[in-house]
């Protein structure tokens, strides 16, 4: 098969020219899907900040349902089709499996997200991402997600496919690298997150179509959250993927102990998917030994997995800076970090904000009674836009600023704006979630237009803290959405008029990885000799005492609700 | 470390683990038993774990069952709409039916007292959200959730729904009084 090689001279990243073209053409569709998102995020915001509340009640919840499907599905889902086609034809200096398939997955996700949003927007599919039924949309709501989902899965047999070719070709020797082997365990639960979703999703088109009489409420839960998420699981793995990904281009970093990190990354498939249940800690028709048995076992594991991950990470960073002489104190190695690299500084707030925010209000909020506390209130968006958020699209947006130059052959104008927009986003994003959840602990309500209750029978008045939290989520909101703004502005600028750089010399095989460059780090295996990391211990037991108090503190507070059994 | 080089170790599964790593490693397994251990701990020795006692229900099963409760029960009715206001029956249950967009009906507790209370819906899901105290249950329609409730303190309390039931959800309030 005839294929060509560009070898980018700043990294030395080798693309295969067709996976070349299906990364940029995703890459730009899941922007494109944030800026939506953004736009529709903008008006959730103001319609939540109690002083402005922008739109009407319809209006509202159609916006809302728009924001989650575009944010959750579409813009992550394209990205992430954009970074399996990375981390396998171009890590692994292959070319990718089935070109003509991988342009499938595009159109049908392309086709897919629009059919879905037209459903949306015409008004009669305002059910929210979850659409529980016997709340019912349009049949072309679901259809499009069925369409986009099949084109999902056949992304990730198109990255099940390289690797095949790659070890057939031999491309590689020994194991994979750690970035792809990351980026196989996404695929991995992907297909499983697919499949579930299939066995809700086309059902419910059946009986949005009035083939089937009705859907149980409680299975449909069940199974639906197998997809919604597992699904975040995908993500997840994505975005540790990508952590280990800039760690190496940015430092040179290895792994501590390559057999750990993978390990953890095996721990997601095994477990990670079954914690869908903490989903239904509140529900009638789940029993408590069912709700505890998948909370904890199955759980557990996978929280283990994202400890050691955020172990690791730090650690490996660590280790390479001090390597290179940075040995002062504990935290030398992190002062003398980048910090105005944005790729750098974006991975790391990623990472504190998904681990610190993210991880241990996720824990908390899955533990079976505490669930009782903050089921379906404010806190529940709170907690996911610090784990979808500041986790994973600040970790997409933060390899952007190295995929501009290397992928699109761009340089990033404004490098000031850039320096600052990961600092920007990133911190907003982190106190909005924070406020987000002092909102929920007060009780505040997701997915609720009015805190007033305009048109109810009785009043109920929220405690005046809870409307000062809601003022907050509307400010440090409308922050974020000017910083993922910017970021869209930056990438859209620099690829329609940044400078362009020289896409470096074809061949028609794969050459040589040239030393001392990112590929050659981002591509190696190995773990790195056994350096002391007293700094990333320090960090570890410093979340470790956090998780600890927050954890108990709030058994304090279920102890003092009423007595339930 | 580059890949023209054959690597030191090819393997990843034949590489050791650093000392650190593994230390870390059993702390946080030990923090995950123990998070295991205090729900189990919880439902022993416990005040506030949710219901197991659940029937599969129809909708027009579980309005009927709640309109003979209030028919029998109600003591007053209140608002311009005479939602009518119930006690308990002889057996401390209750019954409270959540439809679009109300929860019907009001109920009136004691403090310190033990009550059963019905609670379906008989259309959408929608959320039991008691405030102040916040207590936030899931109810599903299709399936009777008997949820043993203890009110600790005399007051006017708000059943807010909290899922997602159509346009008049942030209207959805309903009332419990505790006396």
């Amino acid at each position: 098969m005839a294929t060509t090689y560009r070898t980018c001279p700043r990294t030395g990243l080798q693309f295969d020219l067709d996976a070349d073209k299906l990364m940029r053409w995703n890459a730009v569709a899941g922007v494109l899907w944030l800026l939506v998102g953004g736009i529709t995020a903008l008006l959730v915001i103001l319609t939540r900040w109690p002083a402005i509340k922008l739109l009407p009640a319809d209006q509202f919840y159609l916006i809302l349902t728009a924001h989650g499907i575009d944010m959750l599905i579409l813009w992550i889902i394209f990205f992430e089709m954009a970074v399996l086609y990375f981390a396998s034809s171009t890590l692994l200096r292959c070319r990718l499996a089935t070109p003509k398939l991988a342009w499938v997955q595009f159109w049908l996700m392309v086709v897919g997200g629009i059919m879905t949003n037209v459903a949306i927007f015409q008004g009669e599919s305002s059910v929210m991402f979850t659409s529980y039924v016997p709340m019912q949309a349009a049949p072309h709501f679901y259809l499009g997600i069925i369409l986009f989902a099949v084109g999902a899965l056949i992304g990730c047999g198109v990255f099940f496919g390289t690797l095949v070719v790659a070890k057939r070709e031999k491309t590689y020797t020994g194991s994979i690298p750690l970035v792809t082997f990351g980026a196989m365990t996404a695929a991995i639960i992907a297909v499983f997150t697919i499949a579930s979703g299939a066995a809700i999703l086309i059902p419910t088109f059946a009986w949005s179509m009035g083939w089937i009489k009705e859907i149980d409420a409680q299975l449909y839960r069940m199974v639906w959250w197998a997809l919604g998420h597992s699904s975040q699981q995908i993500n997840v793995a994505a975005h540790v993927s990508i952590w280990y990904l800039v760690a190496a281009v940015a430092f040179g970093a290895k792994p501590l102990s390559e057999k750990v990190s993978r390990f953890a990354f095996l721990l997601y498939i095994l477990f990670l998917q079954l914690a869908s249940a903490h989903h239904l800690l509140s529900d009638p028709g789940m029993s408590a030994e069912w709700k505890v048995l998948n909370t904890s076992y199955f759980m557990y594991f996978a929280v283990l997995a994202s400890m050691i991950h955020g172990f690791t990470v730090p650690g490996a960073i660590e280790a390479a800076q001090r390597k290179k002489g940075f040995t002062n104190g504990l935290f030398e190695w992190l002062r003398k970090a980048p910090w105005g690299n944005p790729v750098f500084s974006g991975m790391f707030i990623s990472l504190v904000g998904f681990g610190f925010i993210g991880g241990i209000s996720g824990v908390v909020l899955g533990t079976e009674q505490i669930n009782m506390l903050m089921h379906n209130t404010f806190y529940v968006p709170g907690h996911f836009h610090a784990t979808v958020v500041v986790g994973t699209t600040l970790a997409f947006m933060a390899i952007t600023y190295l995929l501009v130059p290397t992928l699109f052959k761009r340089e990033m104008m404004f490098p000031k704006l850039c320096q600052i927009q990961p600092y920007l986003y990133g911190l907003s994003m982190i106190v909005l979630s924070l406020v987000m959840m002092g909102a929920g602990t007060l009780g505040v309500s997701r997915r609720h237009w009015d805190m007033a209750f305009s048109g109810a029978p009785f009043q109920y008045e929220w405690p005046g803290a809870a409307y000062l939290m809601m003022g907050l989520t509307g400010i440090f909101g409308v922050i974020a959405v000017i910083g993922g703004g910017l970021w869209i502005f930056l990438v859209v600028w620099s690829l329609l008029f940044g400078k362009k750089l020289d896409g470096g010399a074809t061949h028609d095989k794969p050459v040589p990885i040239p030393d001392q460059s990112a590929a050659a780090a981002a591509s190696g295996t190995g773990s790195e000799e056994h350096v002391s990391v007293p700094g990333t211990v320090v960090l570890a037991m410093t979340l470790l005492v956090c998780f600890v108090l927050y954890y108990f503190v709030n058994w304090k507070y279920l102890s003092e609700v009423w007595g339930l059994s | 470390m580059s890949a023209i080089l054959p690597p030191s170790e090819r393997l990843w599964w034949k590489q050791p683990i650093a000392g650190q790593e593994w230390a870390w490693i059993g702390i946080a397994f030990v923090w995950a038993m123990i998070m295991f251990v205090m729900m189990v701990y919880w439902h022993i020795n416990g005040k506030q774990n949710l219901s197991n006692e659940v029937y599969k229900t129809t909708t027009e099963m579980f309005q009927a069952k709640t309109d003979a409760f209030v028919k029998e029960n109600t003591i007053r009715t209140e608002t311009e709409q005479q939602i009518p206001v119930a006690k308990a029956n002889a057996n401390n249950e209750a019954f409270l039916l959540a439809r679009l967009w109300s929860w019907y009906p009001i109920l009136e507790l004691e403090a310190g007292k033990t009550y059963k209370i019905h609670l379906s819906s008989v259309d959408y899901n929608h959320g039991f959200s008691l405030q102040p105290t916040n207590i936030n249950i899931q109810v599903i329609p299709g399936y009777e959730h008997v949820v043993k409730m203890t009110p600790t303190k005399a007051g006017t309390y708000a059943i807010v729904c909290n899922e997602f039931c159509g346009i008049g959800h942030h209207s959805m309030l309903g009332r419990i009084y505790v006396k």
